[in-house]
C-alpha cells in the first residue's frame, strides 16, 4: 500500500470503525463464534495492552489490543462472537462491516476443535470475502480429552490458507501464530482460499447477477460475494456498501473508473 | 458479453434485478445457508476423526442434574442462598477492619483541620460531610463486593450461568422476553447500570427493552448492605445469634426471588401492553464445562467490577455526604432543613408503612443507594454526621427507639428492593435506549410498583391488627 492509501485506510478505520492505529501498524480483526477461547487468544497475545469501547453509533462492545512481533506492531480488534456473518444481528453486521470494508491486514478466525464442523461455517463466509485468513484451531486440549484428532494438514489443504493449532490457555501454538500472522501482514504468504460451492440454483442465480456487479464494484470487494448478498436480499449490507464505498443507489460514478 | 446482457449501472437497478430473481426462487435465501453448512460437512468430514469415547458423558449428565425439571431450581437458589451465606458472613470482619481504620483517621484528619485553623462549616462538609461518606461506602461495599464478585465470576467462568439462562428461559418465553435477560439479570446483581448495558446481549430491540425496563428488580450492590443490615436485625434478631447469618441469608435471598417474580410479572405487562410481540426465536447454547482460571477471575472481578463500582459509588458519594451534611445543619427555627423535609413527607410515607425519614433518604439517596442507611441514622441521631454503626445491636437500638417495628423493617427492604434506580442506572437506561420515554418509564415503573406493593402490605398489616 502507498503512503496516500494508507492515510486514507486509516482515516477509514477512525471515521467509521472508531478505531487508530499509529502508522505502519497492522490491522488483526479476531473473528470466532462465541465460547470459542476468541478471548482467551486475544488476552494471550495482546496481554494487558488493552482498551475497550463500542463501535461508532452501535451498542455492541468493542475491544482492541495491541502487541508487537519482531519490530512490527500490530493493532488487534476484538470482532463480536458469532455464529454467522450473514448479518441476521446488529453483531454480526458489525462482524462483516469490518472484515469487508475496514480492510484489515489479516482477519484471524478461532474455530473450536470440538465442534470443528459448526465452527467451518463462519471461516467459509469470511473466505468469501479476504483471502487474507488464519484459521486458528483453538482448544486442541480440550479436543484431545475428548479423543477428537483433527488432521491439520488436511484441513490447511483443503481449505487453501494457513492453519494454526493452539490450545491458547496453555499457550500452546501461540508462537506460530504469531509467526503466520506477520508472514501474512508483510505480504510472504498469500492464500488462494476455498470458496464455496454452490447448488446449482444458486449459481445460476449468480451468473445473472455477476456481471454487472462485477463492473459496478470493481475490485473493491469480491463480487461473487456481493451478488450472493444482493440475492440473500440483505438490506443492510446494501446500507453498507453505499456507507463504505461512498456509492449512492444512482451513482454510475465507479463504473466510469472500472471501464 | 455486454452486448448481450443489457448495461446496468446503477446499485439500485442491480437491487431491482436481484430482487427479481429473488421473487422467482423464493427460498434462494435458505439454499445459500444450506449450501454453506453443507461446504463446512464436507470439509470437516475428512479433517476430523472422532474417536467414540464416553468422555463427554460426565458434562452431560452433570447437565441433565442442572437443567432437570425437579431439581434444576432448587439447586439455582441453594447455589444463591450459599452465595450470600458466604457474604454475608465473610464480609463483617473485614468491614469492620477498614472502618476502624478509616474513622481513626478521620480522627487524625479533624486534629489537622484544628490545627490548620479551618473554620467549622469546612471542616464539616468536608470531613464529617464527605470523607466520612465515603468512608462509610467503602466499608460497607468493598468487603462484600470482593467476596460477592469473585464468587460469581467463579461461576460463570464454570459455565453454569447459562445453564441458569437455559432453566429459565421457558418462564421468559411465557412472558414473551429473552432468556438471556436473566445474564443481565445477573450482572445487575452487581450494578444496574452494568446491568442495563449488558442488555445488549439481547438481540431484538423490543426484548431488550423489556430487560433495561426491569433490570432494577434485581438489588444491585449498593442495595445488598441495606438490605442484609436490615434482615439481620430484624429477622435475625429473632433467632439465636448462631442461627443470625442463615436467616439473614434467607431473607435476602428471598428478597431476590421476588424482585424475580416481579421481574417475570412486569415482563408479561409489558410484552401484552406496551411492548406487544411474540418471544422471538433464540439460539442457546450449553458451552461445556471448563475449569475455571483463577488469575483471570481475580482479575476480571476485583479490577473490572470491584473496582468499576466502588469508583462510581465514591464519585456519587462525595458530593452526596456534602449536601446531606449541609441539610442536616442549616436550620430553619428550630428544626433543620431535613427535618422539614420529613415532617412533610410523614403522612404520604406512613401510608406506605415507612416514616418520613426513610421517604427522605430514599429520595436523597438517587445518586447512589449505597448511601441510604448512613443518611437515615444522619437523620435520626441528628448529629449533624454520618454515623457508623459499629456493630448491628447498636444501629438495632437507635432504629427501635425511633418507632421502627417488624412492618417498617420489611416495608424499607421491600421499598429498598423495588424503589426507583440511582441516576447512574437511569443514564445508562438513557445511553443504551436513547430515549426519554423509556428512560422515564425506568424510573416510573419501579417506582409505582414500590409504592403499590408497600401500600398494600402496610394497610393489610395495619387492618389485620398485626402491629
Amino acid at each position: 500500500m502507498n503512503h496516500s492509501a494508507t492515510k486514507e485506510h486509516h482515516k477509514l478505520l477512525s471515521e467509521h470503525f472508531g478505531i487508530t492505529a499509529i502508522p505502519g501498524q497492522f490491522t488483526v480483526a479476531l473473528a470466532g463464534n462465541p465460547n470459542v477461547g476468541k478471548s482467551t487468544v486475544f488476552n494471550a497475545l495482546t496481554g494487558l495492552h488493552q482498551h475497550t469501547g463500542n463501535w461508532p453509533g452501535k451498542t455492541v462492545d468493542n475491544a482492541q489490543g495491541s502487541f508487537t512481533y519482531l519490530d512490527r506492531s500490530f493493532l488487534m480488534v476484538d470482532l463480536p462472537g458469532t455464529y454467522s456473518i450473514l448479518a441476521h444481528t446488529i453483531e454480526e453486521q458489525v462482524a462483516r462491516d469490518f472484515i469487508c470494508f475496514g480492510k484489515p491486514d489479516v482477519t484471524l478466525v478461532v474455530l473450536d476443535a470440538t465442534c470443528l464442523e459448526r465452527n467451518l461455517n463462519l471461516a467459509l463466509q469470511v473466505m468469501e470475502i479476504t483471502p487474507k485468513i488464519i484459521v486458528c484451531v483453538n482448544l486442541m486440549d480440550e479436543a484431545e480429552k475428548k479423543n477428537i484428532k483433527i488432521d491439520l494438514s488436511a484441513l490447511q489443504k483443503d481449505l487453501g490458507v494457513p492453519v494454526v493449532a493452539t490450545a491458547a490457555r496453555s499457550g500452546m501454538g501461540l508462537d506460530t501464530l504469531r509467526q503466520k500472522l506477520h508472514e501474512m501482514s508483510i505480504g510472504l504468504c498469500t492464500p488462494t482460499p476455498r470458496q464455496i460451492s454452490y447448488s446449482s440454483e444458486v449459481e445460476n442465480a449468480i451468473q445473472q447477477l455477476l456481471p454487472n456487479v462485477s463492473r459496478l464494484i470493481g475490485s473493491n470487494l469480491n463480487p461473487r460475494w456481493v451478488t450472493l448478498r444482493l440475492l440473500d436480499g440483505d438490506q443492510a449490507f446494501i446500507k453498507s456498501i453505499s456507507q463504505y464505498l461512498n456509492l449512492d443507489l444512482h451513482s454510475t460514478r465507479l463504473q466510469e473508473v472500472a471501464v | 458479453m455486454s452486448a448481450v446482457i443489457k448495461p446496468m449501472t446503477t446499485l439500485e437497478e442491480i437491487c431491482t434485478e436481484a430482487e427479481k430473481i429473488r421473487l422467482s426462487n423464493p427460498d434462494l435465501g435458505d439454499k445459500i445457508v444450506s449450501d454453506i453448512y453443507q461446504n463446512a460437512e464436507m470439509i470437516a468430514g475428512p479433517a476430523v476423526i472422532k474417536n467414540s469415547t464416553d468422555s463427554r458423558s460426565w458434562d452431560h449428565k452433570l447437565d441433565d442434574i442442572l437443567t432437570s425439571r425437579r431439581l434444576g431450581y432448587p439447586i439455582m437458589f441453594a447455589l444463591l442462598s450459599i452465595i450470600f451465606w458466604i457474604t454475608i458472613a465473610g464480609a463483617n470482619v473485614p468491614s469492620q477492619m477498614i472502618a476502624d481504620t478509616l474513622f481513626a483517621f478521620q480522627d487524625q484528619l479533624l486534629i489537622w483541620f484544628e490545627l490548620a485553623g479551618a473554620p467549622s462549616w469546612l471542616t464539616g462538609i468536608l470531613v464529617l460531610g464527605m470523607f466520612r461518606g465515603l468512608a462509610w461506602v467503602i466499608a460497607v461495599m468493598l468487603p462484600p463486593m470482593a467476596i460477592f464478585f469473585p464468587l460469581f465470576t467463579l461461576l460463570e467462568d464454570l459455565g453454569y450461568l447459562p445453564r441458569v439462562a437455559f432453566n429459565l428461559d421457558n418462564m421468559f418465553r411465557r412472558c414473551r422476553a429473552c432468556g438471556k435477560q436473566i445474564l443481565t439479570m445477573c450482572m445487575g446483581f452487581g450494578c444496574n447500570a452494568a446491568g442495563v448495558v449488558s442488555c445488549r446481549i439481547i438481540d431484538s430491540p423490543r426484548e431488550r427493552l423489556i430487560a433495561v425496563l426491569t433490570n432494577n428488580f434485581v438489588p444491585c450492590n449498593g442495595r445488598f448492605p441495606t438490605l442484609i443490615a436490615i434482615a439481620t436485625i430484624f429477622m435475625g434478631g429473632m433467632v439465636v445469634s448462631e442461627l443470625q447469618t442463615a436467616v439473614a441469608s434467607v431473607v435476602v435471598t428471598s428478597l431476590v426471588v421476588l424482585g424475580i417474580f416481579v421481574t417475570f410479572a412486569v415482563s408479561w405487562a409489558l410484552s401484552h401492553t406496551l411492548l406487544k410481540g411474540e418471544a422471538s426465536s433464540m439460539v442457546l447454547e450449553l458451552p461445556p464445562y471448563r475449569k475455571p482460571q483463577l488469575g483471570a477471575i481475580f482479575y476480571r472481578s476485583l479490577i473490572d467490577r470491584t473496582i468499576f463500582v466502588l469508583k462510581r459509588a465514591i464519585i456519587m458519594a462525595a458530593p452526596a455526604g456534602a449536601i446531606t451534611w449541609l441539610l442536616a445543619n442549616i436550620y430553619i427555627g428550630e428544626i433543620s432543613i431535613i427535618g422539614h423535609l420529613a415532617a412533610w413527607l410523614q403522612p404520604f410515607a406512613y401510608a406506605i408503612g415507612l416514616d418520613g425519614f426513610i421517604l427522605l433518604t430514599f429520595i436523597l439517596g438517587l445518586p447512589a443507594n449505597e448511601i441510604v442507611m448512613p443518611i437515615l441514622l444522619m437523620c435520626y441521631l441528628s448529629t449533624g454526621q454520618m454515623m457508623e454503626y459499629g456493630t448491628l445491636e447498636e444501629l438495632r437500638d437507635i432504629l427501635i427507639n425511633n418507632n421502627w417495628t417488624w412492618l417498617t423493617a420489611v416495608c424499607t427492604m421491600l421499598f429498598c428492593l423495588l424503589h426507583w434506580p440511582c441516576t447512574t442506572a437511569l443514564l445508562s437506561a438513557y445511553k443504551e435506549t436513547g430515549s426519554k420515554k423509556w428512560t422515564f418509564l425506568t424510573f416510573l415503573i419501579p417506582t409505582v410498583i414500590a409504592f403499590i406493593v408497600c401500600f398494600i402490605v402496610a394497610q393489610s398489616a395495619r387492618l389485620l391488627n398485626l402491629v
